[in-house]
């Protein structure tokens, strides 16, 4: 199929049970998404109604991104609001009044549900028409949920991005559209490339301004960048825009599937993809071996967090040479990573959702040379002898794409290298 | 409904992770949904800790709602019980459980578990995260402390320190060693790294000593009334503190004063001539109560600064504060309202900032130094290094770190002198904090697209004026900047031009 290949690999396993998992979860709620959605949507404004909680949520998991006023904020539910004192629909209405004044160059505005705010019901959708008419067309007003007890970390981002997908103009013309908030160095790689294939016009979701967003209609094509939008590939089939599935777009294997599944869609021929990718392709081999050198015949255990998981249980495995001991995910969406599972090498233990503590305990188990985890677990596994890699590190950094695919295997082989290289011990 | 950007504090059950985090042998099941896991990262990225927080999490979902919640926590107390075997459990519920109203601290004693269960009534829409500390340290304490004998030497036991305490781990190894030349020994150190059975044993020592009254307070007044055990009152952060600490701790044990001050650097620091400098420095205090009060103690008796601005987040200790920026004679700001702290420290001008991590970042927008004295905490707060803030390291501690973000004494002299000098532009801040600060300052000091502030002034600067504004220091050139286009706009003035400048200057001149 291919000129260049790394080396050549058996295949993978497909359709293997999964271990479903109802324990304590030890995961983020979808309001984290609002920490990379807020940078990369440069003119709305994340409003969530929830508690002190919430508020807290939202700063320590931005952590030391506080350098300059965020374009989110929590409208924090009080006693009066319980209590039904104040009705909480006027407030809301105050509290967006006072906001958008202070904040006239906010294009839109998403009310983000939270626990409380769903437990009592309060109905945002209700508010967010009620607003829009009041503001429009200066400012879009859209909800969403990132709560705890309807969304898992990553969903928070897929719940928004559906939400934008109904307002979306409708078009007639065919388009492509790459679904999924990217950097936007690791962005304008994808439609460069694309570009050069000959693919066009190519617009994304989210775009980073309102002004640059497409329209969708049944000859819109769509690929997904992430894993984790579900909701949103269903949000755009509803608008009879058709999905590529592919494999996701990590390492050189990945990015190649994904990018060809996007050209046959496109009618590429190909010798055009071949001349493309050739050069790209080459220098992501080159890449990932090089720091792939410490992870081969390595073993890895991934915690439940992004949804990443399946796809880059995929990369380590195909492109790294490693093996894994138990890929945790928190919800499994075949019809999205059915791609990724299918290419995954030797079988690992698929489970979805979670019991934190018996989880720990398989990964004790299993003694892996790497752990893929939250922040709440890193730490005391390396206190217990564990190399680690923080998941949400692999959310932050850009990491999609053949010039990333060498930092990719980076991410995974530093904690190992750095392993090797201290010597503390000897100290003691 | 408030409309809120930053919090001072987090939520009342983040308090009582706190001390369960802080003790040993105590777990707390808390009925909350997943995402209120985060809290766990708190204690082992920020506090770095190597375990995590004993806490089981029921981590309900929206399907859950309305059927079996109750039952959930059930499951969730019994498996924490079996797999963690602690000698008590504290049982609680976070703001969204509170609202689905379970009942978590009477499920729990229905469940004839073979420990105590402590519930946990902690109002999430009233209250915060120290009230959530207090609050679950005095139940814990009410619970399970007992009538004991008391040492045969005089004991007291340290109250207050928690997990992710500002400095706590230093300051309670600096207060023993104190404590042991007053010939006074401890019993026991509560919440961390006392065990529900140490708890217990809280009475046989003579009297408490009280070092964080934010989460300590509730209990020592429960344990003054209960087993007549007299707290202190005094917190010995600061050199003046830690002598009157002394004296009230004799005056308890009827000893002699006495305080080593061989190690103690900070009088002689302050009154050395490189310090001249400090003098009359307008600062800005706000934090804690307890910590911003001791800072401007040591602020205006210790080392010679103006303090300007006084106030605290927690409105438990609104009234003291005030009182004593009444005795300072300067504004005082009783809010946890983070914008309302940077407005505030925008219209005051000082010249350095006494904060938390907030205010660390509104000096970095605003262009004024500043030095960190009170939680919220950030991983920078939990240095490898011995930094206690109490007794005598304490006050060390606190010299340098305050000086440090400050241009040193001559330095300033010669920074006026050579601002012309391109090699030695006064951008580039302290000469000891290397190239970072001189981008750090100037992305600082013009604030960008982020900024929220509309502008309200029209005034035009002349290129001769905006020149001159430039020869002016750049750790009062927005002050400058600031009261000149006041002076200007007062007197209807839409340009400013260097007698502007000058003008403004003398009729500021202090
Ligand atoms: S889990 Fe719910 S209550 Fe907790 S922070 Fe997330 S949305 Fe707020």
């Amino acid at each position: 199929m291919t000129a260049v290949a790394c080396e050549p690999r058996p295949h993978g396993c497909r359709d293997v049970p999964v271990l479903k998992e109802r324990g304590q979860h030890e995961v983020f709620c979808g309001l984290t998404g609002i920490i990379w959605l807020h940078r990369k949507m440069q003119d709305a404004f994340f409003l969530v109604v929830g508690s002190r909680t919430c508020a807290h949520l939202l700063q320590s998991a931005a952590g030391v991104m506080i350098f300059a006023e965020p374009r989110f904020a929590t409208a924090i539910l009080e006693e009066t609001d319980l209590a039904g004192l104040a009705d909480a629909q006027t407030e809301l209405d105050r509290v967006v009044g006072e906001l958008l004044e202070r904040r006239p160059d906010i294009r839109q505005l998403f009310l983000v549900g939270s626990c409380p705010s769903e437990v009592i019901k309060l109905d945002l959708q209700r508010a967010a028409e009620r607003l829009s008419d009041l503001y429009a067309p200066n400012v879009r007003i859209l909800n969403f949920s990132g709560s705890g007890i309807e969304t898992t970390f990553t969903q928070g981002e897929d719940a928004c991005l559906a939400s934008m997908v109904s307002v979306l103009p409708e078009t007639r013309t065919r388009n492509l559209l790459l679904v999924g908030a990217l950097p936007d160095v690791v962005e304008e790689q994808a439609v460069s490339l694309l570009s050069a294939l000959g693919i066009g016009p190519i617009r994304v979701l989210p775009a980073s301004r309102t002004t640059f967003e497409s329209g969708v209609g049944e000859n819109t094509l769509f690929a997904l960048t992430q894993p984790f939008l579900g909701d949103t590939h269903a949000a755009l089939e509803r608008r009879k825009a058709r999905h590529i599935p592919a494999p996701f777009p990590f390492g050189e294997e990945g990015t190649t599937a994904w990018l060809r599944a996007i050209a046959d869609a496109f009618d590429i021929d190909d010798e055009t993809f071949e001349r493309v990718t050739r050069a790209p392709r080459t220098r992501a081999c080159k890449a990932v071996a090089q720091a792939a050198e410490v992870l081969r015949n390595k073993s890895i255990f991934f915690f439940p967090d992004s949804q990443l998981e399946i796809p880059l249980a995929r990369f380590v495995t195909r492109e790294c040479g490693m093996r894994v001991a138990e890929v945790g995910t928190p919800f499994l969406h075949k019809g999205v990573v059915g791609p990724d599972m299918a290419l995954i090498e030797g079988c690992p233990v698929f489970s979805e959702g979670q019991d934190v503590d018996r989880q720990l305990d398989r990964c004790r188990a299993a003694r892996p040379d790497l752990v893929v985890c939250g922040l709440g677990l890193a730490n005391p596994l390396e206190a217990e002898g564990f190399t680690t890699k923080w998941a949400i590190e692999l959310v932050f950094t850009p990491i999609h794409f053949y010039e990333q695919a060498g930092d990719l295997a980076g991410l995974f082989s530093r904690p190992l290298r750095r392993f090797q290289s201290l010597n503390l011990m000897a100290a003691e | 409904m408030k409309l809120t950007v930053w919090t001072y504090e987090g939520p009342p059950h983040v308090g009582a992770m706190r001390v369960a985090t802080g003790m040993t042998d105590l777990h707390y099941v808390l009925h909350a949904p997943q995402g209120d896991t985060y809290a766990d990262l708190l204690f082992t990225m920020i506090e770095r800790r190597d375990r995590r927080p004993p806490v089981t999490f029921t981590t309900f979902q929206a399907r859950d709602l309305g059927s079996d919640t109750a039952n959930l926590f059930k499951t969730a107390c019994r498996d924490a019980y079996d797999r963690f075997r602690p000698q008590a459990l504290i049982v609680g519920a976070s703001c969204t459980a509170e609202l689905i109203q379970d009942d978590p601290g009477g499920i729990a004693e229905t469940m004839g578990l073979p420990v105590p269960v402590i519930p946990l009534e902690l109002p999430s829409y009233q209250r915060k995260e120290n009230f959530g500390a207090d609050e679950t340290f005095y139940q814990i304490v009410r619970t399970l402390a007992r009538p004991v004998r008391k040492t045969p030497h005089v004991t007291v036991n340290l109250l207050g320190p928690t997990a992710l305490g500002f400095r706590h781990r230093d300051d309670i190894l600096e207060v023993t060693a104190l404590l042991a030349d007053l010939g006074v020994g401890v019993n026991v150190v509560a919440p961390m790294t006392a065990s529900p059975a140490d708890i217990a044993r809280l009475g046989a020592a003579h009297f408490n000593v009280v070092l964080y009254p934010e989460t300590a307070e509730s209990a020592a007044r429960w344990m003054e009334r209960e087993f007549q055990m007299p707290y202190t009152k005094v917190v010995p952060i600061g050199v003046g503190a830690t002598h009157d600490f002394v004296k009230e701790v004799v005056t308890l044990t009827g000893g002699k004063p006495s305080l080593d001050v061989s190690r103690l650097h900070l009088p002689w620091y302050s009154r050395s001539v490189d310090s001249n400098y400090l003098t009359g420095k307008r600062v800005f205090v706000f934090g804690d109560g307890t910590h911003a009060m001791a800072a401007a103690r040591i602020a205006r008796d210790e080392m010679g600064f103006d303090v300007v601005g006084l106030g605290c987040y927690n409105r438990e200790r609104a009234r003291a504060v005030r009182s004593m920026a009444r005795d300072l004679g300067c504004d005082v700001l009783i809010t946890d309202d983070y914008l309302e702290v940077e407005r505030s420290i925008e219209s005051l001008a000082p010249e350095l900032i006494l904060g938390t991590q907030m205010e660390r970042h509104i000096g970095k927008r605003l262009g004024i130094p500043c030095a960190v004295i009170s939680a919220p905490v950030h991983v920078q707060d939990f240095p490898a290094r011995y930094s206690p803030q109490m007794g005598i390291e304490g006050a060390n501690v606190i010299f340098d770190t305050w000086v440090h973000p400050l241009v040193m004494g001559l330095e300033e002299h010669l920074l006026t002198m050579f601002r012309e000098d391109f090699e030695f532009c006064d951008e580039a801040g302290p000469s000891h904090h290397g190239v970072v600060s001189a981008s750090r300052r100037e992305s600082c000091a013009e604030p960008g697209v982020e900024s929220m502030r509309p502008s309200t002034i029209e005034i035009v600067w002349r290129p001769a004026a905006e020149k001159e504004l430039r020869k002016i220091p750049f750790f009062v050139r927005g002050k400058a900047r600031r009261n000149t286009e006041i002076f200007a706009g007062e007197r209807g003035l839409s340009e400013i031009d260097i007698d502007t400048l000058y003008e403004a200057k003398a009729h500021y001149a202090r």
